[in-house]
């Protein structure tokens, strides 16, 4: 059995490591996110992200919001007709997708798709000496693999989270309309009354934040591996495992920020 | 222009004292070494002793513990980072497994060094590429491929071909025949020659195969557990007198090396 000052001594040198990593994790933030506003800009760089986080996740997003809609049209209703409350379906659609779901489940659906082949390519091209390469062709590897991935993350999932509020939405009409015969005309008006902008604009920052998040530990991950294909594996499962809790503790403290009275 | 180096005898490269250790491990051991302007250094030794991180010391990919690393008079390791990436520009490197940018065409990869410092436009730098391609005997038509569609033996050109695109005057080779097979590994020692004789630059290279030391080399150093052990002429290298290097150089088990490694 560990003495007591053992576990203390393992406690702290766990924390420590915590800790350093914590501020590896922010000083690489701050460094590559500095890049975006310094030249030279890789702009064909942005673009080759921005579509890889835009365009090439659309489909799998879109799923993912269409059936996330229509599941909490259905779980709403079941709860709800218990109290004679059916009628808050579509508000309670439309609160649930866009202040919550379309943003975290994109969030998470592009960390599993985007931050994964980030870390991966980056990580392979570490083990390789392809960054080394980069820095002896005067190339800043920050400002060429890191900072056009990062504003790619920051503007992209706005983009994306906004399609996905919109499936998601359109997946909880179909549900009340077609399966639980709400009538079409007055659930449309009951949603539109219902959103504010506040509910988009809080849609959007966390989908930027999260974006940002995606982008930083799939950059941040790749750039640490080391060891060959297993180094590589496992940065990006880190990458992945990472972005995903960030994301979920993100999402409390903005919700916290936005939403706590 | 004249190279400053040349006007004032100072040798193009000099290491004073340079150390390094990562943990415990000391990798680099006080090395002094001297390269003359438009020489060729071989340096030889086993794996693990410290040949790569030496030649990452000179490139500024590695900042030594101590000791200092003068390129033409100037100790690099005490330049400011904007002049260090400017200095770096003068320095080309052909990496052990090519290192080619696996997203990239070979064109792309080529003149990534001249893109990289706005020197040409991208419809400059294509025509460009295929002259580079062309000096290391590769066809116009190998630009449009991806690095992942070439033999290694056709990643090592295009990386000769990267390193020397900028011009630089000082080229440094991490094991440029490694895997290579003998044939490929005599036709890419004689691209290298060739280009060094055009451009003139300096260049060190570390290699574990002596033919190749042989051939590209005009001296050689011998580096074993961080510490220079013998310099002096590459064809030298066979007959050397010195105990460890005859050792290395004609692959004997038993000898110096084997018996501190027994230790």
């Amino acid at each position: 059995m560990m003495a007591l000052p053992d576990m203390v001594g393992a406690v702290g040198r766990a924390t420590l490591i915590f800790v350093a990593r914590i501020g590896a994790v922010a000083l690489f933030a701050a460094t590559g996110f500095s890049h975006i506003f310094r030249p030279p800009f890789y702009w064909r760089r942005f673009w080759a992200a921005f579509l890889e986080f835009a365009y090439f996740s659309l489909p799998v997003v879109s799923i993912t919001a269409l059936f996330s809609g229509m599941v909490i049209a259905l779980q709403s209703w079941t709860g709800f007709s218990r109290y004679g409350a059916t009628n808050a379906i579509a508000n309670i659609v439309l609160v649930a997708v866009v202040r919550e779901l379309a943003p975290v489940f994109a969030g998470l659906m592009v960390a599993g798709r985007v931050g994964a082949a980030t870390a991966a390519e980056i990580g392979t091209m570490r083990v390789t000496d392809q960054i080394d390469a980069l820095t002896t062709l005067s190339t800043d590897p920050l400002k060429y693999l890191v900072a056009p991935r990062l504003l790619a993350g920051l503007t992209a999932l706005p983009l994306l989270v906004l399609v996905a509020d919109i499936v998601g939405v359109a997946g909880g009409f179909f549900v009340a309309t077609f399966k639980l015969g709400f009538n079409p005309h007055i659930y449309l008006v009951n949603s539109i009354s219902f959103l504010e902008s506040s509910d988009v604009i809080v849609s959007m920052v966390k989908a930027s934040v999260f974006g940002f998040i995606v982008a930083l530990m799939g950059c941040y991950c790749g750039y640490k591996s080391r060891g060959g294909a297993e180094g590589v594996g496992s940065a990006t499962t880190t990458a992945v495992v990472s972005a995903s809790i960030l994301i979920l503790a993100f999402d409390y403290v903005l919700t916290e920020a936005f939403f706590a009275r | 222009m004249t190279n400053p180096a040349t006007e004032t005898k100072l040798p193009k490269i000099k290491l004073t004292g340079v150390t390094k250790a990562f943990g415990d491990k000391v990798v680099l051991d006080g090395i002094d070494l001297e390269i003359a302007s438009g020489t060729s250094l071989v340096i030889i030794g086993g794996s693990g002793s410290g040949k790569s991180v030496l030649i990452k010391c000179i490139l500024g990919l590695i900042v030594p513990d101590s000791g200092s690393i003068e390129i033409d008079g100037t100790d690099i390791t005490k330049l400011p980072r904007a002049d260090a990436i400017k200095r770096r520009a003068g320095i080309g490197m052909l990496f052990q497994n090519g290192a080619l940018f696996d997203s990239l065409p070979v064109w792309e990869n080529v003149v990534f060094g001249l893109l990289a410092q706005n020197r040409i436009t991208r419809a400059e730098g294509r025509a460009q590429a295929e002259t580079i391609l062309a000096q290391v005997g590769l066809a116009p038509s190998v630009g449009a491929l991806m690095p992942a569609e070439l033999s290694g033996g056709m990643q090592k050109r295009v990386g000769l071909a990267r390193a020397i695109a900028t011009k630089p005057d000082i080229l440094l080779f991490d094991e440029p025949t490694t895997g290579l097979d003998p044939i490929m590994g005599a036709v890419i020692d004689g691209l290298i020659v060739d280009c060094v004789q055009k451009l003139g630059s300096t260049t060190i290279a570390i290699t574990h195969d002596m033919a190749s030391a042989t051939r590209i080399g005009t001296t050689a150093a011998m580096i074993y557990r961080g510490k220079i052990v013998w310099n002096g002429a590459a064809s030298a290298l066979m007959n050397s007198g010195n105990a460890m290097v005859d050792q290395f150089t004609h692959g004997r088990r038993d000898g110096p090396i084997a018996m501190e490694l027994r230790r």
